[in-house]
Order: C-alpha cells, then sequence, then structure tokens
C-alpha cells in the first residue's frame, strides 16, 4: 500500500529507483572487492568502506535506523577490531 | 583428502546451496510490496498508543522490548567473551605500560591524527548522548549512540596514549556501567511485573505532545540503558584488544 504524501522533501520515484539501483550495484562491487583484495590490511580499508556503502543503501531504502547501527558496527568498529587483531597476530610473527 | 576431491564436494556443496537460495527468492513477495498486517498495523497504531514518532524505537524498546533484551544480552555475552578469551593466559607476561611508552620505537602519532581527534572527541560524545537520548523522536537509540559514545574513546586512545585511554575507562568503572546498562533494562521491565502488568509493558506516562523529548513513556529510559551497556561494552571489547596487541607478550615475566 503506497501513501501519497508530498512534503518539501519528496523526490521523484524514477530519481529514487535510479538512486537504488546505483547504490546496489555499487554494493556488489564493493563486496567484490573486499572478496578480491589478498592484503588483510588493505582488505580491512576496503571493508570499512563497503560498511559505508552498506549504510547508503539502507538509507535509499528507508531505513534510517539501520543506517546508523551500520554506520557504526560496520564503519568504524569491525574494522578497528580487525586492525587491531591484525597487529597482535603480526608481532607474533616476528 | 585430495584436491580434486575437495573440488567435488565444493560442487556439490555450491549447487546445493545456490538451489536453496534460488527457490528462496522466487518465493519472496514483490519489491516493495510487504504482504504481513503488523507493518501496516503498527504504523496506524503506534503514535496514538506511544506518543513516540519513532516509531521504530517504539517497537525494539516497546511492543518488542523482548527481544531486544536479548540482543542486548548477546552483546553482553560477547564482551565478557573477548574479556575471558583475551585474559593474560600461563606463559604470557604483561609488560609495563610506562616502559613501553618510554621507549618504544614506533613512529610518533602525527600531529594531524591528534588533531583530527581531539577536534571530534567533544562533539562524538555530544551526538552519543544525543542520539541515545532521542531513540523516542527519530531514529536513533541506545544502540547507536552507544557505539558512537565508545567511538569517542577510541578517539581518546588515538589523540593520546593507551595510558590516558585506560585513565579515561578502568576496567572496574567500564565493568560496572555494562551491568548498570543491561541491569537497568531488566529491572524496568520488572518493574512493570511488580506492579502487575506484563513484563516491559510501557507504564510510564506517555507525555502530552507526540515527538517531544519526554514523549514515550519507557521508551527513551529503556534506550538510555541500552546506550550505557553498548558504550561500555564496546569500550571493554576495544580495550581488551588493545592491551592484548599492545602489552600482553609471550614467555614468563
Amino acid at each position: 500500500m503506497t501513501v501519497a504524501v508530498s512534503t518539501p522533501y519528496t523526490v521523484p520515484i524514477e530519481f529514487m529507483e535510479a538512486l537504488q539501483v546505483t547504490v546496489l550495484v555499487l554494493v556488489a562491487a564493493g563486496a567484490t572487492a573486499v572478496v578480491l583484495i589478498r592484503r588483510p590490511v588493505h582488505q580491512v580499508i576496503a571493508l570499512s568502506v563497503y560498511g559505508i556503502l552498506l549504510a547508503v543503501l539502507f538509507l535509499v531504502f528507508q531505513a534510517p535506523d539501520v543506517t546508523l547501527s551500520e554506520l557504526t558496527v560496520g564503519a568504524v568498529v569491525l574494522p578497528i577490531v580487525l586492525l587491531l587483531t591484525l597487529a597482535k597476530t603480526r608481532k607474533r610473527e616476528e | 583428502m585430495t584436491s580434486s576431491q575437495r573440488r567435488w564436494v565444493f560442487l556439490a556443496g555450491m549447487i546445493g546451496l545456490v538451489a536453496f537460495l534460488l527457490w528462496g527468492l522466487l518465493g519472496l513477495p514483490g519489491f516493495g510490496h510487504y504482504p504481513g498486517p503488523y507493518g501496516s498495523i503498527i504504523n496506524r497504531i503506534a503514535l496514538r498508543q506511544t506518543n513516540a514518532t519513532g516509531t521504530v524505537s517504539a517497537i525494539n524498546f516497546d511492543y518488542r522490548g523482548f527481544d531486544t533484551v536479548g540482543e542486548e544480552f548477546i552483546l553482553f555475552v560477547a564482551a565478557a567473551g573477548v574479556s575471558i578469551v583475551l585474559r593474560r593466559l600461563r606463559g604470557e607476561r604483561e609488560k609495563s605500560a610506562i616502559d613501553e611508552a618510554a621507549d618504544r620505537n614506533a613512529p610518533p602519532t602525527s600531529d594531524a591524527v591528534r588533531m583530527a581527534a581531539l577536534v571530534f572527541t567533544g562533539p562524538l560524545v555530544v551526538m552519543g548522548w544525543w542520539l541515545t537520548s532521542h531513540a523516542q523522536t527519530n531514529p536513533s537509540g541506545g544502540f547507536q549512540g552507544g557505539v558512537i559514545l565508545a567511538t569517542a574513546f577510541i578517539l581518546v586512545y588515538l589523540a593520546g596514549e593507551f595510558l590516558v585511554f585506560k585513565r579515561f575507562s578502568p576496567v572496574a568503572l567500564t565493568d560496572a556501567v555494562e551491568a548498570i546498562g543491561a541491569g537497568g533494562f531488566v529491572a524496568i521491565g520488572l518493574a512493570a511485573v511488580g506492579i502487575g502488568l506484563a513484563y516491559l509493558t510501557n507504564y510510564l506516562p506517555k507525555g502530552e505532545v507526540a515527538g517531544a523529548v519526554s514523549s514515550g513513556g519507557t521508551i527513551p529510559l529503556i534506550s538510555f540503558f541500552v546506550g550505557l551497556e553498548v558504550a561500555a561494552a564496546f569500550i571493554l571489547i576495544v580495550a581488551e584488544l588493545l592491551e592484548q596487541t599492545l602489552l600482553i607478550r609471550q614467555g614468563s615475566a
């Protein structure tokens, strides 16, 4: 059921759909990049960018609450945890 | 297992997975066609029942508050698990943090990083508390706000030293805050049982104006405790990992 409400922030539906398709393609490209990058540190940076892309995806699909969670966890906390783990394991290898 | 056998096992598994995925995808409702009744019902009654314009928060902290208790304890247990796994083991020794700071040969943190971290720490604390305290009015809430509060502490580490980070967030205090956050949520629910209502019933006055900060009854209160719990849990997890990376070495003291 669609509710036709026009606010100052209403955008044309074609524009919204184009935006959604663009972001979906970007997310697919980002996920592929994360898998294909082999060096762990670079991979973590790519994962962080991918987290931001996912956050934008949730935003254009009208889930701002999930956007906030994904931004904080996917783009910030998860990369920090992974980077610290990498730092620890690298020290042990030396 | 030889590599060709492994490939066959992989291919069989992949074909099965793809078949199940396609089967599931074909059964999905069309894009934008939500079939269930609950979303429409909630959209119609949530604002009237709770006076909270953040309908998502109203669902998270009120209608399905019981699930959110469970989710919160997932994080609680995860933080406890990290603490236990990353404790100092037999055969490991802990370097003195002070000595480490004095003669470490790591390159010093660049001024740009220090400056950026200093500039953002204050605004992040404000933003974290704002998100935590406005669950009832917009799609924020204790989870998002709590994580942002925790990142403010991580910036303290980036701007300064591990020791400064530890001084700002001593483990005993972080542990206590996490326990208060988790316990507070459960206590709000039990208080409802105490006055003869179902667990986690929203029993506080909902406020006069929909969308006001004072509206929503127990929703902002629960969001506050969730914020405490989440912030403390993430600070604990990062602190344990930092300690493991910077201080703990193999070999006995």
